[in-house]
């Protein structure tokens, strides 16, 4: 089977990639192509023009420092799981590149696409959204920080501009209890059928400080249920809380029924499993 | 159409391509490399999995052009039939194969695994293969078989084994 017809530029610099994008709204930028090369055979896209952005050295690289984690867009998720410093200051997001479809597919696929691509289950999202992450986008004339909260819009839908790619992902938690469980239909390749982050800030008393949940695959895009996160902060984490938080967070699912799960099944493993993650944090 | 040169297990060679063309498509179609196998070309079966620059990738989801200048490795290059590499030699002594059109991209995944874990346990061997679809279902001798590989890889070291069990215990259902 034959992909359609399309015109191919191997970017040499980002501005040259985001330049020809901004000209050309109908093109698309080919990253890992996981995703949007699968997306062509089946003729869900169609770009006249595709720009790979996956040569550029802009995109590449993980490092941290001021308190932040920065990590390229062009990163792999099979190169998350080689970093120390993802295992150190960011578990859980090392845990969802861990359960990320498979081997093969991990050397592939990239942060930057699995962000940009917005799907309401994307496993790297869910714990990037509950560890505060930014989005930097770089256009043509210049580049914007955006929270990943408002980046994401919709199903395959960011504020992003035509010409704006995500250059890196900016991580401004790090540490703290961090807690990621994914829900699939088997332990491999799998897409969510529920997946949770969760990230808690004990205080010097062993109260919570700060609190982050995020959801994946039960709503139009990735979010945080916050009455549940606010029902956490100053409190123990003891099992009748963490029950009160995780009937919250179910409260605040909007999923659907597909082919992966009924919408009752999936906000009832909603609050099975927060109750989960915030029940690893309070035995750390 | 444009040009593109590649090293194809060590050689160097030249194609002329249309950009919408895969990678397994013109590894199969005008590079004779017909020991790549052409099965879902969705990234889902793994049967057409080869190194490109040394990872390990599906080759239905690359484009020829993004090959240029780089190294592609198949099954084929491997090993010899003179000198197989440790995983072929399993694989054939073990009778991993049934079918044998998932093998040629099990053995590539699992070089690229062990190159870098050769003290890989069982359930590492079996997530390095999540990607990688038997038809025939033969999962149990496939991994015994890189799990004999990844010994002799380390030179005798019994491979660790994260379920505590012996390798190659019978009724074992890998």
């Amino acid at each position: 089977m034959l992909l359609p017809r399309f015109e191919y530029v191997r970017a040499t610099s980002l501005l040259q990639a985001s330049t020809l994008l901004a000209e050309n709204p109908a093109a698309q930028p080919l990253a890992g192509g996981t995703d949007l090369l699968v997306d062509l055979r089946e003729r869900r896209r169609q770009p006249p023009t595709l720009v790979d952005v996956g040569d550029l050295p802009e995109l590449r690289g993980i490092e941290s420092g001021d308190g932040v984690t920065r990590i390229g867009a062009g990163v792999t998720v099979g190169e998350l799981l080689t970093s120390p410093l993802i295992t150190t200051r960011v578990p859980a997001l090392e845990a969802a590149a861990r359960d990320f479809a498979d081997f093969l597919t991990r050397n592939k696929a990239t942060l930057g696409g699995n962000v940009a691509n917005a799907s309401p289950g994307a496993d790297l999202v869910v714990p990037l959204l509950a560890l505060d992450a930014g989005i930097v986008l770089a256009g043509p004339s210049g580049e914007r920080t955006v929270p990943l909260d408002a980046f994401l819009v919709g199903p395959r839908r960011t504020v992003a501009h035509p010409g704006e790619l995500i250059r890196e992902v900016v991580v401004s938690r790090h540490g703290g209890r961090q807690a990621w469980y994914k829900l699939g239909l088997k332990r491999g390749g799998a897409i969510a059928v529920v997946s949770v982050a969760t990230w808690i800030a004990p205080d010097a008393a062993g109260r919570v400080a700060d609190a982050r949940i995020a959801l994946g695959a039960v709503g139009p895009r990735p979010f945080r249920p916050r009455e549940a996160e606010a029902h956490l902060v100053g409190a123990v984490l003891d099992p009748e809380r963490i029950g009160q938080a995780a009937d919250l967070a179910a409260g605040a699912a909007r999923p659907i029924t597909d082919v992966r799960g009924g919408a009752d099944y999936r906000t009832a493993m909603v609050r099975a499993l927060v109750a989960r993650c915030l029940g690893a944090a309070a035995d750390a | 159409m444009r040009s593109i040169e590649l090293t194809l297990n060590g050689l160097r060679v030249r194609a002329t391509v249309e950009p919408h063309e895969t990678l397994l498509g013109v590894l199969r179609q005008r590079l004779a490399a017909t020991e790549v196998k052409s099965g879902c070309e969705r990234g889902d079966c793994g049967a057409c999995a080869v190194l490109l620059d040394g990872r390990a990738i599906n080759s239905c989801l690359a484009l020829a052009v993004q090959a240029d200048g780089r190294a592609v490795t198949t099954v084929r290059g491997l090993g010899t039939p003179e000198a197989p590499h440790p995983l072929q030699t399993a694989f054939i002594e073990l009778g991993a194969a049934q079918c044998g059109i998932c093998i040629p991209g099990m053995l590539v995944t699992l070089y690229a695994m062990l190159a870098t874990r050769p003290e890989a346990t069982r359930q590492e061997v079996r997530e390095a293969i999540g990607g990688n679809l038997c038809r025939c279902t033969g999962y149990h001798k496939i991994v015994d078989a890189a799990l004999a590989a990844a010994r002799r890889l380390v030179e005798g070291r019994p491979a660790p084994q994260a379920d505590g069990r012996p390798i190659n215990q019978p009724g074992d259902r890998g």
